[in-house]
This record gives C-alpha cells, sequence and structure tokens, in this order.
C-alpha cells in the first residue's frame, strides 16, 4: 500500500511468536489517569484504593506534578474493611467533600483499584447513587486495577465506560467517523484538516475534551482505533452498532497512510482527492524520517512489554528506519486489532506476550542489542551496564501519531543513540 | 476512607524496600500485583540506582486468585533464592496480597531454604512507609544480630568503635549525611564498626554486637532496631540529631562521652560557617522571618530549632506527617510557643500554611507546590523525595557541612537582605516595580504583552499586575472573607509599600479592620494596623 520505503524481499506475516508466564514489570491500569486528566479537562478521577495506588499515581506522574490535580485517592483503611465504616458511605462523603471542593468536575470517574476488587465493593452501583444526587455531574465506574489491566488497558477500560453513555445517532444520519483513542489535540487537528481535505468533514473523536461534547454513536459510526489496546472499547462500540475500520496504526508515515485509506475506502473517497488530501503530509515525514533512518539502520533493538504499542512501534522502526528487530515484548497481543500490523513485520520477528522478567533480561543482556525500549523501572539499571534505553512511557505522553510527528517520533528512538556518541565521560 | 491528592510516604513495603535496597546480599520477595512494581522506579529513576532493587515482585492477576497464589508465591521464593543466592530474604504481602491471607512467613518457611527467611507483617491499611523501614530493619536486626551478650570490652581497642544506624535506599540527603558523620567520628578518634541498612549484608548485621554503641542518625528507620541493640547488647545509642551548628555541637559532646574521649578536637575546630555568616551585618534583613517548617519529624524538630535559634527566624509553624514522633514535635512546637500541625493530609498542611502566612516555608515537594500557589519563597528540607533531592554535588544536611548546607538552603530562597533595602527605597521606580519581571529574565512583565514603547513604560507604572491568582480552595472550616473597602488615599498609600509585603500589608490591614468593624480603611487605619501587628 504505497509504502514510502520499499518492503521487505521476503513474504511478511510469520512471527515467532512466544508466550511467557512469570514476573512483570509493568504499570497497572491506574497509570493512564496520568494522560487522561489531561485530555478530558473537566473530569477527576478518583482512585478507589490503597496508599499504594496513590503512591503509585503520583510516582508516575513524576515531575508533572500539578498544584492542584484533578485526580485522587480514597484511601481504603481498617476501618473500611472491619465494617466499621460502611464503605458506601465513606466513598459518598469522600465525594461530596471532592465536588465541593471542584465546582468545575462535571464528570467523576470512580476508579476501580486492586484492593477494591478484591473485597468486592461495588463501584458500578456507587456510581449509579451517586449520579443521582450530584446530577449535574455524571459519575461512571471503571476498573484500573493491576489484577487485571496492564498500563495502557485503563484507558481502555475508561473509554469503555464511556461508551454506555454516549448519546445516540439518529439511525438516518449520514456515515460518521469516530477516531478512537487520546490523542494529542495537536494531532487530532491535524487529522481533522486531512479527513476535511479528503471530504469526510463529520469525524469525532472519543475521548472529547470536554464531558459535554461526547460524540455520539450509532449504526452509521465507522471507527477507527488510534490506539492498539482499546479491546473493550472497541466491543462496546460493536455493541452500539458502529463498526471498526481494520486499519494499521498511525505510527509513522506508512502506519498512518494505511489508517487513513482505511477511512478514505470506507467513505468511497477516490484515490485522487486521497493522494491529494495526503500527499503533503507524506512528503514531509518522509524528508523527517531521512535524517533519522541513517542512525536507526541496521540498529538491533529489543523492546520490553509495557504499553502494547510494541508491535506498531517495531514495525516503524523496521521498516521506515531499517532497524533489526531481536525481540517484541508486549503485554498482550490483540490479533484482529493488530493483524495489519503483524503482516507488516518482518518475518520471523521473535514477538514475545507476557513476560518472565528476570529471563527476559538474561536475554537482552546477551543479544546486547542497540537500543532497548523499556518502562520507567529497568531504563537506568540497563544503562548502567552499557545498554542504550529509551523509556516508553514518554512514547504515550508525547504526540507522536501521524505524518507530522513521524520525525518525532524516530528522533525519540534516534536521541538515545546520539547521545551516546556525543558523551565523552 | 480518607481523600487523598499527595500522599507524604507510601505504602510500608516501600519502607522494606528501602531497606532492602540499601543492603547487600539481602532479596525481598514481595507478594503483590503487577501494578506495585512501579516501586522499581523510585529507586532507579529518583534516585539513579544503577541496578534494579533486589526485589522479586509475584505480580498474581486475577485468574490468579481462583487458583492458587500461594503456590505461586512458594514458586517466586524458590526462584529468587536460585537465581539470586543471598545471605537471607525477607518476605511479606503488599496491600492487595494482605487481603488474600496467603502467609508469605508461613509459605516461605515451608520451603526449608538454607539461609535466614525472615517474615514481615505490615499492616498496609494502618501503617505507612517509614514504619515500614523501622520494622523491617528491627525484624532483621533481631534475626540476624545473634544471641544476647554483655557489652563488649572495648578497654583491648585502640580506638572505640561504634555503629552507625538509619540511612537507607531513598533516603533525603543520606548518603552525603553519612560521608559527613564519618568525617566526624574519624576526627574524633572513632571506628566505624558497620553502618546499617545502607551498605551492609546481612552478615554484617551479625557484627554489630561488636560496637561499643550506636549512633542513631534517623530515629524514624532506626530507633527501634538501636533499642533492641541495647536491650540484648547493652548498646547505648546517641540521641542528638547533628542538623544545626548546636545539634551538631551536641551530637559531638554525646558522641565523645559515649566513647570515652575528649570532644575538643572537634569541638575547637574550624566548624562551620554558619555562626559568622548568621552574624555578618547582611544577614540582619533574617531577623524574625516568619517560617513554617513541615516534614519528617526529625527534620523537622531539627530545621525549625536551627531556623529559631542560628538564623533567628521566627518559627510560626511547625508540623509532621511522621505519626509516631507526634510526642517530640509537639514538644518542640512548645518551645516556639505554637501549636504542632501532626497530619498526612496535603489539604490541612496546605490550610495551616495559609493561616499562618510565613515568609518562608521548609517542607517537602507538597509543600514546594503549596508555597508556589501562594507566592511564598520555599526550600525543601525533608522526605518525600524527588529527583532534585539527590543533587550531584556533595550536599549534606548533618554535621558543620550540613549546616552550611542549610544556611545556603533556608537563605537562598529569599530576597537578598541589600536588594530587599534597596527595593524599599525604590519602591515604584519604573524599572523596579512590581509591574516588571524579574531583570535576569528580560524584564517584561510577568503577564502583560512586552511594552511596545519603552518611553511609554517609563513614568506610570501599571497598577499591579494580575499574577496569577491561586484557584480558590474551599475548605471547611474556612472563614469567608469580606474584604473591608478601602478608601482611595489609602489605596495609593498601600501601593508605596515594597510588593512583596504588600500583600501582607493588605490582608493585615483589612484583619485589623474586620476585627474592629472598621467600615472603610483610611491612612490612619492602615497605620495603625501596622503598629499593631509591627515586630
Amino acid at each position: 500500500m504505497n509504502a514510502p520505503v520499499p518492503p521487505p524481499a521476503a513474504p511478511c506475516g510469520s512471527i515467532d511468536l512466544h508466550q511467557e508466564h512469570g514476573q512483570r514489570a509493568v504499570f497497572c491500569g491506574l497509570t493512564g489517569i496520568v494522560w487522561l486528566h489531561r485530555k478530558i479537562q473537566d473530569a477527576f478521577f478518583l482512585v478507589v484504593g490503597s496508599r499504594t495506588c496513590a503512591h503509585l499515581i503520583q510516582s508516575a506522574a513524576g515531575v508533572m506534578i500539578f498544584a492542584e490535580p484533578r485526580f485522587a485517592t480514597a484511601i481504603i483503611d481498617e476501618r473500611d474493611l472491619a465494617g466499621i465504616a460502611d464503605a458506601n458511605e465513606e466513598l459518598d462523603r469522600v465525594v461530596t467533600r471532592l465536588i465541593e471542593r471542584r465546582p468545575d468536575i462535571k464528570l467523576l470517574f470512580l476508579v476501580g483499584s486492586c484492593p477494591s476488587e478484591v473485597i468486592k465493593l461495588d463501584l458500578s452501583r456507587a456510581a449509579q447513587r451517586l449520579s443521582g444526587r450530584l446530577a449535574p455531574v455524571r459519575v461512571l465506574n471503571y476498573s484500573g486495577s493491576g489484577i487485571e489491566t496492564t498500563f495502557t488497558q485503563g484507558e481502555d477500560a475508561c473509554l469503555a465506560a464511556l461508551v454506555p453513555e454516549l448519546p445516540r445517532a439518529p439511525a438516518e444520519a449520514a456515515p460518521s467517523l469516530l477516531v478512537v483513542g487520546a490523542l494529542a489535540d495537536v494531532v487530532e487537528d491535524q487529522f481533522l484538516r486531512i479527513f476535511a481535505a479528503m471530504g469526510i468533514a463529520d469525524v469525532r473523536f472519543l475521548p472529547a475534551r470536554r464531558a459535554g461534547a461526547m460524540p455520539p454513536v450509532g449504526r452509521n459510526t465507522r471507527y477507527l482505533l488510534a490506539q492498539p489496546f482499546l479491546a473493550d472499547t472497541a466491543r462496546a462500540l460493536d455493541e452500539r452498532g458502529a463498526r471498526r475500520l481494520a486499519a494499521p496504526f498511525p505510527l509513522g508515515a506508512e502506519g498512518t497512510t494505511g489508517w487513513l485509506r482505511a477511512a478514505a475506502e470506507a467513505f468511497g473517497v477516490s484515490d485522487d482527492a486521497f493522494a491529494a488530501a495526503t500527499a503533503a503530509g507524506r512528503a514531509r515525514a518522509e524528508t523527517a524520517l531521512a535524517l533519522h533512518r541513517e542512525k536507526l539502520a541496521g540498529k538491533r533493538v529489543f523492546f520490553f512489554p509495557d504499553s502494547q504499542l510494541e508491535v506498531p512501534l517495531a514495525r516503524f522502526l523496521a521498516r521506515e528506519l531499517g532497524a533489526t528487530l531481536v525481540e517484541v515484548g508486549t503485554p498482550y497481543l490483540h490479533r484482529a486489532h493488530l493483524a495489519a500490523e503483524i503482516e507488516w513485520l518482518p518475518p520471523g520477528t521473535r514477538v514475545t506476550e507476557g513476560q518472565s522478567l528476570d529471563d527476559q533480561m538474561d536475554r537482552c543482556r546477551a543479544a546486547r542489542p542497540d537500543l532497548t525500549i523499556c518502562g520507567l523501572g529497568l531504563a537506568n539499571p540497563l544503562e548502567a551496564e552499557g545498554l542504550s534505553t529509551k523509556w516508553s512511557i514518554e512514547l504515550l505522553f508525547t504526540p507522536v501519531q501521524g505524518y507530522e510527528q513521524a520525525g518525532d517520533l524516530a528522533e525519540l528512538f534516534a536521541r538515545p543513540l546520539r547521545r551516546r556518541a556525543m558523551l565523552e565521560v | 476512607m480518607q481523600l487523598t491528592l499527595w500522599t507524604y510516604e507510601g505504602p510500608p513495603h516501600i519502607g522494606a524496600m528501602r531497606v532492602a535496597t540499601a543492603m547487600n546480599g539481602l532479596h525481598y520477595v514481595l507478594h503483590a500485583p503487577q501494578g506495585d512494581t512501579y516501586a522499581d522506579l523510585l529507586f532507579t529513576m529518583i534516585e539513579r540506582r544503577d541496578a534494579r532493587p533486589p526485589v522479586t515482585y509475584t505480580t498474581f492477576r486475577a485468574q490468579d486468585l481462583g487458583r492458587d497464589t500461594a503456590e505461586l508465591f512458594k514458586a517466586a521464593v524458590a526462584e529468587a533464592h536460585a537465581r539470586f543466592q543471598p545471605q537471607a530474604m525477607i518476605v511479606g504481602a503488599s496491600c492487595t496480597a494482605e487481603l488474600i491471607q496467603d502467609d508469605p512467613g508461613g509459605l516461605a518457611k515451608a520451603l526449608d531454604l538454607p539461609i535466614p527467611v525472615i517474615p514481615l507483617e505490615l499492616p498496609a491499611y494502618q501503617k505507612k512507609e517509614n514504619w515500614g523501614a523501622s520494622e523491617t530493619f528491627y525484624r532483621l536486626v533481631r534475626a540476624l544480630a545473634g544471641p544476647a551478650s554483655p557489652r563488649p570490652d572495648g578497654a583491648t581497642r585502640p580506638r572505640p568503635l561504634c555503629n552507625i544506624l538509619g540511612p537507607t535506599a531513598l533516603g533525603f540527603r543520606h548518603r552525603d549525611d553519612l560521608i559527613e558523620i564519618r568525617r566526624l567520628l574519624d576526627t574524633l578518634g572513632i571506628d566505624v564498626n558497620v553502618v546499617a541498612p545502607l551498605g551492609a549484608s546481612p552478615a554484617d548485621l551479625g557484627r554489630l554486637k561488636d560496637a561499643d554503641f550506636n549512633v542513631v542518625l534517623y530515629p524514624e528507620t532506626a530507633r527501634s532496631a538501636a533499642e533492641y541493640l541495647k536491650k540484648t547488647f547493652g548498646q547505648p545509642f546517641t540521641q542528638a540529631v547533628p542538623l544545626g551548628v548546636g545539634a551538631t555541637n551536641r551530637f559531638v559532646a554525646e558522641v565523645a562521652a559515649l566513647a570515652g574521649l575528649d570532644p575538643a578536637p572537634v569541638l575547637d575546630g574550624p566548624g562551620s560557617r554558619l555562626p559568622w555568616y548568621s552574624r555578618s551585618v547582611d544577614s540582619t534583613y533574617l531577623t524574625g522571618k516568619r517560617v513554617f517548617v513541615f516534614g519528617d519529624a526529625t527534620h523537622a524538630i531539627g530545621i525549625a530549632r536551627m531556623a529559631a535559634r542560628e538564623l533567628g527566624f521566627t518559627v510560626v509553624g511547625l508540623g509532621t506527617y511522621s505519626r509516631e514522633f507526634a510526642r517530640e514535635v509537639r514538644a518542640e512546637a512548645a518551645l516556639h510557643g505554637i501549636e504542632a500541625l501532626v497530619t498526612d493530609d496535603y489539604l490541612d498542611v496546605e490550610a495551616a500554611i495559609r493561616a499562618a502566612a510565613p515568609e518562608l516555608v521548609l517542607g517537602t515537594q507538597m509543600e514546594r507546590h503549596v508555597a508556589k500557589r501562594l507566592g511564598i519563597p520555599c526550600a525543601v528540607i525533608s522526605a518525600p523525595v524527588h529527583v532534585q533531592d539527590f543533587p550531584a554535588r556533595y550536599a549534606p544536611q548533618m554535621g558543620f557541612e550540613g549546616a552550611n548546607v542549610l544556611f545556603d538552603t533556608l537563605v537562598h530562597p529569599l530576597m537578598m537582605g541589600l536588594e530587599e533595602h534597596l527595593l524599599g527605597m525604590f519602591r515604584e521606580d519604573p524599572e523596579f516595580h512590581d509591574g516588571v519581571g524579574p531583570s535576569h529574565l528580560g524584564g517584561t512583565p510577568f503577564e502583560a504583552p512586552p511594552v511596545a514603547a519603552p518611553e511609554a513604560a517609563g513614568r506610570a507604572p501599571t497598577a499591579a499586575p494580575p499574577t496569577p491568582a491561586p484557584v480558590p480552595i474551599l475548605l471547611d472550616q474556612e472563614v469567608p472573607v469580606t474584604a473591608a473597602s478601602w478608601a482611595p488615599e489609602a489605596e495609593r498609600e498601600l501601593k508605596k509599600i515594597p510588593f512583596f509585603v504588600r500583600g501582607k500589608a493588605r490582608s493585615n490591614t483589612e484583619r485589623f479592620a474586620r476585627e474592629r468593624r472598621v467600615p472603610l480603611i483610611t491612612i490612619e487605619t492602615l497605620y495603625d494596623a501596622k503598629a499593631h501587628y509591627g515586630r
């Protein structure tokens, strides 16, 4: 499909898939709050959990400490566990205090955690009860617990909780396009311009930037996943009658083109109109990528499992930048949503689903890759062993999708190598 | 349930990790879901450690709950032992695993490993990080220090021998405090037997009993262990925490007495620059600066005392999140004529700072944010730690060099005295008023767009540009503010007061007027209030 670089000579699609069980080193779904609360600007995320949950979010938020964050934790204490305090009354009290403090909040998520799941605190009933009491503030719930979700699955759970609340698009409505998955505002605006140039005018995003502006959904909704970790959200949208457009993910020029083309085909955009709408972006992406290709071509790359973005990122590194994939770890491989991506991976690519941390670190040390993409906890130890690393969480906080960001994305991978080459100490 | 925006301490197993990570040859198996593995980054990113903490997490998942999480735990312990070959292990549960009650201690014991395996009971829904560190260190010492024996006879040794207890991984300036205290002890003629937990192995804990006495640097983590060592081996331990010049002198005298040595080599030595810096005339502007101190108990007490006695500040607020040391903090607050704030609720601390209206906040990263919102200078003097709290340079807080560092730390956020004096002189000078940004940042106004023509900006300084108003925080106990109205001439007079104290002058005057039911604030009211609140 009009790939800006020649496709690999051998046929694709025959990956070397391994499944691993053991110790994992990934965040839980609560971490998604760190970017979701920036995206939905009048939403508040209240974790119902332990001090560990509160500590996790503030540690993951790291330097991004906001004076008045739109997230907090209702910390369960021994009185709640012993039944001395009624957990539901306690939750109502905490939520009431919160909403009094923050009258600007329009949407409140009660976010379940490992402890709240284990003690079977029914947050969906609590959300219903509080929705009635706090109207017009809407109260929804989802689980970000680490026994059920890894890292980016928290966003999936959050968006899946939003879907039943979305307004119903009229049955006779003209087909509309929904882009699903949190993207930076600037990326959304770029995509809107490209879709408009193709003649697709009715394009909405989930999540919207404000609680009151969530997109309608119905039988004539066609949706494109912008992120590869949205299995539950997709299922919920399917239940509302929406239809998913199978596509690669908009990472790199090739992925972006494939992703846009899926929409173009569904909306009957002519090849000429498609080419006209995308030509400039593709050309700019190609120029930007060329700068980094010489740095990354032939470099051996190792992915630890983290965000589920690993497969599309690996595809981008291999096909558009000429890198060699040593191992592509991913916490979970959604075979349907990633079908196009898997097809594009070089044949024989080792993909590891799940994790056994110490074994994987042994493999990484033995392979001595030129670049290792891993979570925050592992980066410095691997650097200290002489490996160049890129911490993966930045790939979620930085705008990386679309043509205009293709070069930025490549630069994120090239920078650790460039830096290592620069330093004389 | 407690509404928590920020937490001062992590859960107690983080304290256990701080101990395990500080030591060598110890491994911690933590029964915990995968999300708890975030804790690695505290050590590898915030402290920039070059290795993963010696921790194995079981990372059980929902699907495991229906099966056998206990087997998962046993397998993790066995694998960790085989892979890492530690001298000893600690085992325990995080908050979620505590709920499923798998009994990590019993399960590990059943494996019958050839090394000491020490179970930790750290109640995650009652206790917090520092307690967890203290409990873990105490349990390790109990298990590994050996059976009770009389205090060793130090007479055969050329130099007295002590242990240093308390420094941990992720400790606030522990790395550099330790260097400073070692230097002090060496100058006194005392040898160090074991430093623990930082750098000690389980085997080293077996040698603790060889020392004549213990130096306790951080009571939050080491007091329980020191009390056990006193009871078991008759080792006395130090009470003075060497924060500030006075406390360092007391510490030196105490250590010298415990070692039976003359403290003179240190007390008569060059000491700290702080006394002279504090007496030099440029420091007179520090006199009576209102300071609010909040942190862990050790740092809050030590730094409040130093701020009052060695810098001439007035301590208007003193608090801690260390409930275990509430008594000590209350006693110290009483010496300053105030009531201590003992809370781990960030919102309470914020409210207390607003109410105390300090000119300087000495606190944690949380208070730095509060101070920023309130426009008050702030220095960070205590954990919870931030990547900035691990500076590349040598920056202890303890001992004489620590006093030098603290002098700089506490004074730099305040405007230099001479500058303040000049600001007073030039109040509404066109280049020197609150409408102009800091000269080192180009002097453009904070908020307003750049002024087109320099002449236009010349004569009439614009009214105080709005620095971003803090978001109003509605708290249950907050008194509604009904501002008395200002007569125009009083308002003009107020503008002549240097901008950095103008806010306080305004609020003091308004409070004065409110309390006296003065409906209109005149120039007279302004100066009456100034006389009333004048210090």
